[in-house]
């Protein structure tokens, strides 16, 4: 991205330095909030009471996570509905959403403006949340529903448009030349189309698995049966409601007055949100790939 | 376009699978997004769960007036704007200069590293930033050790509303740099090389440079991102405010967002009629801002425009 200049001009010099300067502290600012709470998670309880969290305490211990894990069967069953949710949700989504955007791009559908412009005035205008809910509670019966994760989610206008546009920079040659084989457009689109939008399913599906995971809005309107918590909302839980902490002490048969909330809120932050963690190095390039794909229109 | 003369079901049986192909989308778009558009009529109905959508009776204009006297709608539509406007305003400034300053300095390694960390605040969700904010701000938190270590007084920030926006500015800017910087990104790598070459040989330096190119070529990047931005300025960040101020009383007047507001009147089931008049408002004014922004987006670079 920049330009090979050689010079090592005075005015280029200073603005590495102010620009290495500034980015480092951006950056900073950005890892050091991570770094505090993986610390805090593992530092003593009574050291956080004593001298509050810092950045280098003295004294670690690992009980936040024993509380956490003591029992580990809720937090289980919230991975594995996570997963669940995830795998499914990002897998029809992503189908769903690459089939719409690929019939939308075929010049010879004569109805293609008309669709396009039916899913589109959806972004312009909506009803809001009342009737949605009213709507998913009352009428779609989505209380503690599986269904209800993954649903809502499955479908987006946004997503669509992005498929579209990358399809689009598929040669029309492909589909008429199979067509005139005598393949159906459904054919086309498996065998043909998707093999050959590797890139446009990953950016998608990864963006797709992201907000899935991450999701806990749905969650908190439409679940309130404790086994059937998705990882965010269960953190959400945890952290917000002296409840939710009384009965992670019950399970695990301690007194409430000597358990290690504070690094047990870190922990369970860490149990939590770590596989995005450990994921990130792995994914993030192919979010910048995507992303700048996407960029470049609309 | 279309062949007028073609008769509607021969285009149906031509078109067989396309339009099965469509289904689930179409499914799903009039379920979701269209049916909900005729529950828009709550605002103008006393809703009783007996009775349905479709039973409860009309009552014109008194769930809108109950908003009017409960005071609250001012309050929310002013934060709603204010706050959107401060996040394009303070996000725009980080997330350009990240990028201007990303492209224009050498070492390949240091440039990866910096966009990987400043991208990883977008993959938390906002409960993660609540855990954050609260390990940094609570009375242990490093924030208040400073504070103490240096001779002053803890602060409790959940008991400070004047904070509060500046906290949550910073926040929004911080969890979305990495990600808005991307399209800048993208449209400054697209920017001829040819003129650079050019001002290099003119003698202009590098801060010239960046004046005299690379911000005027941004400009219509610039203008897009802030119009399509301000076309959605009546709708909040949901995740954001309801996360970071859960149910804090105190702090609502200086937090509270149209969108917090319809969701916490909902759940208190004796105030539907009411969230759902600040919800057709919101609605209503959303479209409006949207479809202007859109036209004018239209009118700048067409290439751009969405539809």
């Amino acid at each position: 991205m920049a330009r090979k200049s050689r010079v090592f001009s005075t005015d280029l010099i200073i603005f590495n330095i102010i620009g290495y300067v500034l980015l480092f502290i951006l950056a900073l600012i950005c890892i050091l909030p991570f770094y505090l709470i993986i610390v805090g998670s593992f530092t003593a309880e009574q050291e956080i009471i004593r001298y509050g969290f810092s950045l280098f305490p003295s004294k670690y211990s690992i009980e936040g996570y024993k509380l956490c894990l003591k029992n580990p069967a809720s937090i289980l069953r919230a991975y594995g509905n996570t997963t669940f949710v995830t795998v499914v949700g990002t897998t029809i989504a992503l189908f769903i959403t690459t089939m719409t955007g690929y019939v939308l791009q075929r010049r010879d559908f004569p109805w293609r403006n008309h669709f396009s412009f039916f899913f589109f005035f959806t972004t312009l205008f909506n009803g809001g949340l009342v009737p949605w809910y009213l709507l998913c509670v009352r009428y779609l019966g989505f209380k503690n529903n599986m269904m209800a994760l993954i649903l809502p989610m499955i479908f987006s206008v946004w997503n669509m448009i992005i498929s579209k546009t990358f399809m689009r920079s598929i040669p029309d040659a492909i589909t008429e030349s199979a067509k005139l084989d005598g393949a159906n457009d459904f054919y086309i689109y498996v065998r043909l189309i998707l093999p050959l939008s590797v890139p446009l399913i990953a950016t998608i599906g990864l963006f797709t698995a992201l907000a899935y995971w991450n999701d806990w809005y749905n969650c908190m309107l439409f679940i309130d049966n404790e086994d059937m918590f998705t990882l965010q909302y269960y953190l959400q839980r945890v952290l917000g409601s002296v409840d939710a902490l009384r009965r992670v002490a019950e399970k695990s048969g301690l007194d409430v007055g000597q358990l290690p909330m504070e690094s047990m809120k870190m922990a369970m932050t860490i149990i939590t949100t770590g596989p995005i963690i450990l994921l990130y190095p792995f994914v993030q390039r192919y979010f910048v790939k995507g992303l700048t794909i996407g960029a470049v229109k609309g | 376009m279309g062949h007028k003369s073609k008769p509607f079901f021969r285009i149906i049986r031509e078109n067989k699978v396309l339009l099965l192909m469509l289904l689930p989308a179409v499914v799903y778009i009039i379920v979701f997004a269209y049916i909900p558009m005729g529950g828009l009529v709550l605002a103008f109905k006393n809703y009783r769960y007996a009775d349905g959508i479709w039973g409860s009776p009309w009552v014109g204009l008194t769930n809108f007036r109950f908003l009017l006297i409960s005071g609250k709608l001012w309050p929310i539509t002013r934060n709603t704007i204010l706050y959107n406007l401060a996040f394009i305003i303070v996000g725009m400034i980080f997330q350009i200069g990240f990028a201007i300053i990303l492209s224009e300095i050498s070492g390949k390694y240091f440039k990866k590293i910096t966009q990987s960390s400043m991208f990883l605040p977008h993959f938390i969700s906002w409960v993660v930033v609540a855990a954050i904010m609260y390990n940094i701000f609570n009375q242990r938190g490093v924030v208040n050790n400073i504070l103490t270590s240096l001779g002053y007084d803890r602060i409790n920030i959940y008991n400070e509303p004047g904070v509060w926006p500046y906290l949550l500015v910073a926040v929004k800017t911080w969890k979305g740099v990495g990600y808005g910087s991307v399209v800048y990104l993208a449209a400054i790598t697209a920017i001829d090389q040819q003129l650079y070459e050019a001002a290099d040989i003119d003698g202009a330096n590098i801060w010239q440079k960046i004046v005299h190119i690379t911000i005027p070529s941004l400009i219509p990047t610039i203008m897009i991102m802030l119009l399509l931005a301000l076309g959605g300025i009546f709708r909040g960040d949901f995740g954001l405010f309801y996360q970071l101020i859960r149910n804090n009383a105190k702090l609502l007047p200086y937090t509270d967002i149209i969108d917090t507001f319809v969701f916490r009147s909902l759940m208190s089931t004796s105030d539907i009629g009411m969230s759902a008049a600040a919800g057709f408002y919101q609605s209503i004014v959303c479209f409006f801002t949207i479809t202007i922004a859109n036209y004018l987006v239209k009118r700048v670079e067409p290439d751009y425009a969405l539809y």
